[in-house]
């Protein structure tokens, strides 16, 4: 076993993997890495199953110190890596020795940086899965819901991998104005004309209001014109407008279930996109269809296949 | 019941069975439950029942699972007997943890002892769980009970509280923020890691609130601390 202490950490540095399933109808929710690509690639990075748990940290402020000599993986945001005191690149596995320090400092590029260890981080498994929810309080080190914190113990497998780097042509970029893509849901044709035009050809600011459970995004009111809903099950990513016309879109920690109605869905590929956008950032919609989505998406796993 | 599916993201539709709460869904909502697991098996990734509807989470080509959730559901008839467990839950019903009670009381002119009984009365089928881990959403209480949700919600409602809104009534299985009317708290844990399947309610559930004295809650585990401790 080898470990790494935890010297700083924040709210927003967690323990998290690919979430949990077949636990919705208890009202528990999916929980999971918001970038799951960064997250895959740590891990294939070491040779892990592509969601073992992995350190997720958004916006920096997060150090370790090897215990002993390790191997680990970053991938994601470039949040000014550094090993001592130099700069440690991601997408790419490298060497820690012990007493070395990793420090993620603070967002260059991108908004959260995923560190995989091998064999994955050993947490608390709760309900078939060790992602943090912490409004939920499940998952984490002790399975209680808990943010890593300072002088806590990260343990994992004492193997040393060989050292990997991502292709480049594989490496997700992080563009200015990304295009995310959004499948169309049944509501979309109670909202009006004007709301549609607007809502795939309008910039879509990312408001201050963004946690794990859903971004606010600021642009043109939609307004709605269907009957009130029924509350009913909230799919990952969904697009859904409350009364004041600005969208919310939901993310891993959202509620399970809800009222208002939805454009539709983002694409997995597509969140993966908007949880490295920062507040501020601005995003376009593009409207896809279930099927073709589904077939892109297929597509894009074989890259791991 | 007439069933429409509906797409909802790239894995996922909707599989709208009614258009009204009404408890004479549960059976076919719980049938249909039962077969739609059975159809996808393994490839079923989540499956997540509401009032009126099923959300179906699949490992397989939204083509196919269209296919297969029609198929599943051809000739559906109501489960009447196998689903659905039956729970007692305990509540203290005063107005030291539940502040809502004397306002219901006053405001439909009924007094808090015939609230109880109202609200302890009636069997309820459980429609939905939500919002929290455990948090089943229940119904529906007799309409003079029925109360909107309190303008401004709590920041903090202790674990147990029991409530109402609109026509609903559900307890908080854990401390969170909320904007129910509470009239009561049970002593019953709602979401418990120690147990089995680790919540105590299922959708398609029946409970019934049986009112206990103070003595009675303190036995069972109960924690009376008043709601303002919590603030």
């Amino acid at each position: 076993m080898t470990q790494l202490r935890i010297e700083a950490s924040t709210a927003l540095c967690q323990l998290q993997d690919a979430g949990r399933f077949g636990v919705r109808h208890l009202g528990v929710t999916q929980g999971g890495a918001l970038d799951w690509v960064a997250m895959n690639w740590a891990n294939w990075l070491l040779g892990n199953p592509l969601g073992a748990p992995v350190v997720e940290v958004a916006l920096g402020g997060f150090t370790v110190v090897a215990e002993q000599d390790c191997v680990l993986a970053l991938a994601g945001a470039d949040l000014d890596a550094r090993v001592d005191d130099q700069p440690q690149l991601a997408w790419r596995s490298f060497t820690l020795a012990k007493g070395q320090r990793l420090s993620l400092k603070q967002p260059k590029h991108g908004v959260r940086a995923y560190i995989a260890a091998p064999g994955g981080f050993q947490g608390g498994v709760v309900l078939g899965s060790c992602a943090t929810v912490t409004r939920e309080g499940l998952g984490g080190l002790d399975g209680h819901g808990v943010a890593l914190g300072k002088g806590q113990l990260l343990a994992f497998a004492a193997t040393l991998p060989a050292l990997r780097e991502v292709p480049d042509a594989l490496r997700p970029s992080y563009p200015h104005k990304p295009v995310l893509d959004l499948v169309m849901g049944a509501q979309i044709g109670d909202f009006s004309g004007m709301s549609l035009f607007e809502a795939f050809n309008s910039d879509w600011t990312l408001d201050s209001r963004a946690d794990r459970m859903g971004i606010r995004l600021l642009g043109p009111q939609l307004v709605y014109q269907g009957a009130p809903m029924i509350s009913e099950g909230i799919a990952l990513g969904a697009v859904q407008v409350p009364p004041d016309g600005q969208p919310i879109v939901l993310l891993n920690d959202r509620q399970t279930i809800g009222g208002y109605p939805r454009l539709g869905a983002l694409t997995p590929l597509a969140l993966a996109q908007l949880a490295q956008c920062m507040p501020g950032e601005a995003v376009r919609f593009r409207a896809v269809v279930q099927e073709e989505a589904w077939r892109q998406q297929q597509a894009y796993l074989n890259r791991w296949r | 019941m007439k069933l429409r599916i509906e797409v909802v993201a790239i894995d996922s539709l909707m599989v709208r069975l009614f258009d009204a709460i009404d408890e004479a869904n549960m059976p076919w909502m719980l049938a249909a439950s039962q077969r739609l697991s059975a159809a996808f098996g393994t490839q079923l990734v989540d499956l997540v029942p509401s009032y009126t509807t099923l959300m179906v989470q699949f490992a397989m080509s939204p083509g196919q699972a269209r296919a297969l959730i029609t198929q599943a559901l051809e000739g559906l008839q109501p489960d009447t007997g196998s689903g659905g467990r039956r729970h007692e839950i305990p509540v203290w019903y005063d107005a030291s943890v539940g502040p809502e009670l004397p306002v219901l009381a006053a405001r439909s002119g009924l007094g808090e002892q015939e609230v109880v009984r109202l609200h302890s009365e009636r069997e309820y089928p459980v429609f939905a769980l939500g919002f929290a881990p455990g948090f089943g959403f229940m119904g529906l209480v007799d309409e003079r009970l029925a109360s909107p949700r309190l303008s401004t919600p709590r920041k903090r409602v202790a674990a147990g509280s029991v409530g109402i809104a609109e026509r609903q009534t559900a307890a908080y299985p854990a401390v969170s923020p909320g904007g129910w009317n509470l009239i009561g708290r049970t002593p019953v844990r709602l979401f418990d890691r120690e147990r089995e399947g680790y919540s105590l309610l299922q959708p398609g559930d029946r409970v019934r609130f049986v009112a206990v004295s103070h003595a009675e809650f303190m036995a069972l585990g109960g924690d009376d601390s008043p709601l303002e401790a919590l603030a």
